[in-house]
């Protein structure tokens, strides 16, 4: 149901970029307007939420500790995955970053007769969301030759490994190809694990079935309907340039990929997408665990009632003399 | 009371989710999983909030009239308070990845028992009243009104959680359910929500220091029972002195040690530890518990009953501070201690007066653990050790969440056990260390009305420990953790009958060889030694 909602949320959104653009001709709202309205909305959206984590404390020190404390030298710690400093820190949040490292090392279980549980490593979640962040952002980067004039050379070189397999004309770019293949990926698990299936919300599949769109309308462009290159990049550089401009000739397909691409940024602020952002503020992996060596600071630490020693002795003095426990007042 | 299933009926555990979403699926108060409302005189003694006789089977669970705006609001005080919630809120991607890493899930295949519903049941609530597109776009976005049946579900679901961070291992963005728990076991506890297995032992260590409720005179008695025995099976007369001034360390431990076996064993290991090394201690009947069931309440319930510690350290003039095994007391002491309650500035860096070892990495807590100071002993050579009179022991360890996942104490206490076992086996990697399994009772759950739940939430524990009695022959499962060594007998008893418990320290001291003592013939638990069988 949420699957088919959000399904039927991205079709929609196509279908208005479609009659939008090729009945009702508002190429200069599709093609200007909502690019703008959507990269605002992106930036602030994404800065605020930013900036309401990062001014929201951290009042203790709760790194999730994933390998051996720094004790003795004789003693190995696990310098990433159990940080003391900085750099260890900065290391582990690489790792997760770049290598989602807590991801790899997933266990699957499964309870045979006996009973006896049985545990296995689970690996293809790390690598399907692995392929499709990468690809993501390599397709992500690629893009930037519409918006860059002289094309920057590092932007031909990713280009050129992209495209190494020099199949088809124009050249089958690697990332695209997987990207659609990694998003599929997630998805169908999403829809096929009766359990992540039961946790998915709308909001699970809606993005999903965005991106998918959105690489969908890409590869169409690009491999079938061809269309006008010189075209689109005269409308991507004249928004870079904020001189926007309404080539004619570009097919109604870019519309709806762009309006798409609109969609997906000005949603990101809203959504779980978020994560990008929350992965780098997350108290349990960017901080170190060295709370025993250096005293952390809440900044909201505020007095509380405690019961004292005094009364503590007041309640017990006599049975304390009686069982030969020195007291403070006689 | 409910009675708990057969072993053999409790592990047949379907983990079909139900036809209906979770949003729609009412939740099944059953017996054997739930903990008794907390009585009213605890949340007085505490000065909590709506104090009352109340019962969880009633319909009506007695709360205030604005009990939703208390609750709202004070999910919009912990949001501004602490970033952890406001990002875990925020990003989970429901990948799913937790979802099977939760001992009580894999135990009873409950849904709500995925770590990541867990969550959204308080993060649906977040959604709709926090967030803009949860309250544009409600129910399609994942979000849901506050309804008592929402509260009812959290109580139940949040009791269902021993805090013990194995999922949060596995989270890309290390979302920690831990956490998650702690806020939502907060804001009940605004209503008065508590249980009364967490409640009674935090009013008694508020009042009278220790969680069991332990009157000074009851502590040196019960302390006086185990040095008998320790007298007849070594021939030694321990005399440990408490609340002594001027003493260079301040020693705390658990309550669970000094009431019942095999905790207790554990304790007579520390009493006869300490006195064969001559070291300048005392106990505190005032600071009795290491431990602290306020963590499992409130972070100011928390705080309270940790001031105890510095307190008291500072009242009697001790140099620093000794910890004994305990599992959650070190999530506390290593992330929370210092910062609540500190800085310890009147204490000194602690050094280990045998060995001269300085713990550097306790320098600004001022509190080492005993794993620690007696790892640091046995690799300087200080004690002497005969591993033959744990000869009949088959060990294997079980690593306790929080000394794992809160602070990485995994080397020591093998350390340990290498130096005084011969016979020492590891269970399945994929269930030691940081992807340890809880004992199912953390938390505060280890009462006795929810035996069927612990039961089930031990499953993936024992099972562990099944594996490697059957492969090697394993008899004893060690551990350094108060709660571990009451709630995996139970554990054990139930799932694998051939397997005992013990704390590390029971095993030093049986084979720890004392200046003076007369032969002996049997261990602490009064069990002849190897090659000693009818030599009493």
């Amino acid at each position: 149901m949420n699957a088919i909602l959000s399904l039927i949320a991205v079709a929609g959104l196509a279908l208005i970029a479609y009659i939008g653009v090729s009945a009702a001709g508002l190429q200069f709202l599709f093609g200007v307007v909502v690019p703008y309205v959507a990269l605002a909305v992106f930036l602030i959206g994404v800065i605020s939420r930013v900036v309401k984590w990062g001014r929201t404390p951290v009042p203790f020190r709760i790194p999730t500790t994933c390998g051996q404390q720094q004790s003795f030298p004789w003693i190995k710690q696990a310098k990433f995955d159990n940080p003391s400093t900085g750099g260890g820190v900065i290391v582990r949040m690489l790792l997760e970053v770049f290598l989602f490292r807590s991801l790899f090392s997933n266990v699957k279980f499964e309870l045979r007769e006996g009973p006896k549980l049985a545990y296995s490593s689970a690996k293809w979640l790390w690598l399907g969301g692995l392929a499709f962040h990468w690809t993501f952002f390599i397709v992500l980067i690629r893009h930037l030759r519409l918006f860059t004039d002289p094309v920057p050379g590092f932007l031909k070189g990713i280009e050129a490994l992209d495209g190494f397999l020099q199949v088809g004309i124009p050249g089958i770019m690697i990332s695209g190809v997987v990207l659609l293949g990694a998003v599929t990926y997630l998805f169908l698990r999403r829809v096929l694990i009766p359990n992540v299936r039961y946790i998915s919300l709308a909001a699970d599949y809606f993005p999903l079935f965005l991106i998918m769109g959105v690489a969908l309308s890409g590869i169409l462009m690009r491999y079938v309907l061809r269309v006008d290159i010189v075209g689109v990049k005269k409308l991507t550089m004249g928004l870079m340039t904020f001189s926007p401009g309404l080539p004619e000739g570009i097919s109604v397909v870019f519309y709806i990929h762009l309006f798409l691409v609109s969609t997906l940024f000005a949603y990101i602020p809203f959504s779980k997408i978020m994560h990008l952002g929350g992965v780098f503020l997350s108290p349990t992996r960017n901080l170190a665990n060295n709370s025993r060596m250096v005293r952390h600071i809440n900044p909201w630490n505020y007095p509380v009632d405690v019961h004292t020693y005094e009364e503590y002795e007041n309640d017990f003095r006599e049975k304390m003399k009686k069982a030969g426990i020195p007291v403070e007042k006689e | 009371m409910a009675k708990t299933p057969k072993p053999d009926e409790l592990s047949k555990i379907d983990y079909t989710p139900p036809q209906t979403a979770w949003t729609e699926t009412p939740t099944v108060y059953k017996e054997g999983v739930w903990c008794f409302g907390a009585k009213p005189k605890n949340l007085e003694t505490l000065h909590f909030p709506n104090p009352r006789e109340w019962r969880v089977v009633d319909e009506d669970w007695k709360l205030p009239e604005n009990w939703q705006e208390i609750v709202l609001n004070g999910m919009k005080e912990r949001l501004d308070k602490y970033r952890s919630f406001r990002v875990f809120m925020d990003s989970c991607v429901r990948c799913g990845a937790c979802a099977d890493k939760c001992h009580f899930f894999i135990g009873s295949g409950d849904p709500k028992n995925m770590p990541v519903l867990r969550a959204e049941l308080l993060r649906s609530v977040y959604r709709g009243n926090f967030t803009l597109a949860g309250k544009i776009l409600g129910k399609i976005n994942g979000a849901r009104p506050l309804t008592l049946e929402v509260l009812k579900e959290w109580w139940y679901y949040f009791f269902q959680c021993t805090e013990c961070r194995r999922c949060s291992v596995f989270c890309p963005y290390g979302i920690d359910t831990a956490e998650i728990t702690m806020m939502g076991r907060e804001l009940l506890n605004l209503l008065g929500l508590n249980i009364d297995w967490i409640a009674g032992p935090a009013a008694n260590c508020y009042m009278k220091g220790n969680h069991l409720g332990l009157e000074p005179h009851t502590i040196v008695g019960n302390l006086e029972y185990m040095l008998d025995d320790i007298e007849t099976v070594t021939g030694i007369k321990i005399t440990p002195s408490f609340n002594r001034k001027g003493a260079e360390i301040l020693f705390v431990t658990p309550s669970g040690d000094l009431f019942a076996d095999p905790g207790t064993y554990t304790c007579m290991g520390y009493l006869m530890l300490l006195h064969e090394l001559g070291l300048d201690y005392t106990w505190s009947t005032y600071a009795s518990e290491g431990g602290n069931f306020g963590f499992f309440t409130s972070n100011e319930l928390a705080k309270r009953l940790n001031s105890k510690i510095y307190a008291e350290a500072k009242r009697l003039g001790v140099k620093w501070i000794l910890g004994g095994e305990c599992g959650h007391m070190w999530r506390v002491l290593n992330q929370y201690m210092d910062t609540w309650n500190g800085p310890a500035d009147f204490l000194e860096v602690p050094k280990s007066p045998i060995t001269g070892t300085v713990f550097e990495n306790a320098k600004s807590t001022k509190m080492v653990h005993i794993a620690e100071f007696t790892a640091d002993l046995i690799k300087h050579g200080k004690l002497k050790l005969d591993k033959k009179r744990n000869d009949n022991l088959k060990v294997t360890f079980h690593d306790s969440c929080n000394t794992s996942r809160g602070m990485g104490l995994f080397e020591e206490p093998r350390y340990i056990i290498d130096n005084v076992c011969n016979n020492f086996y590891e269970m399945d990697e994929l269930t030691t260390r940081e992807k340890t399994f809880c004992c199912g009772s953390g938390s505060g759950l280890n009462a006795g009305e929810n035996m069927e739940l612990r039961m089930r939430g031990g499953l993936p524990r024992a099972n562990a420990v099944k594996d490697v009695a059957e492969k090697y022959g394993v008899n004893m499962l060690a551990n350094v953790c108060a709660i571990d060594r009451a709630v995996l007998t139970a554990s054990m008893d139930y799932w694998v009958p051939s397997v005992k418990v013990t704390g590390v320290h029971e095993l030093v001291a049986n084979a720890l060889i004392m200046k003076g003592e007369k032969e002996r013939t049997t261990n602490l638990r009064g069990e002849p030694l190897p090659g000693m069988e009818g030599q009493e």
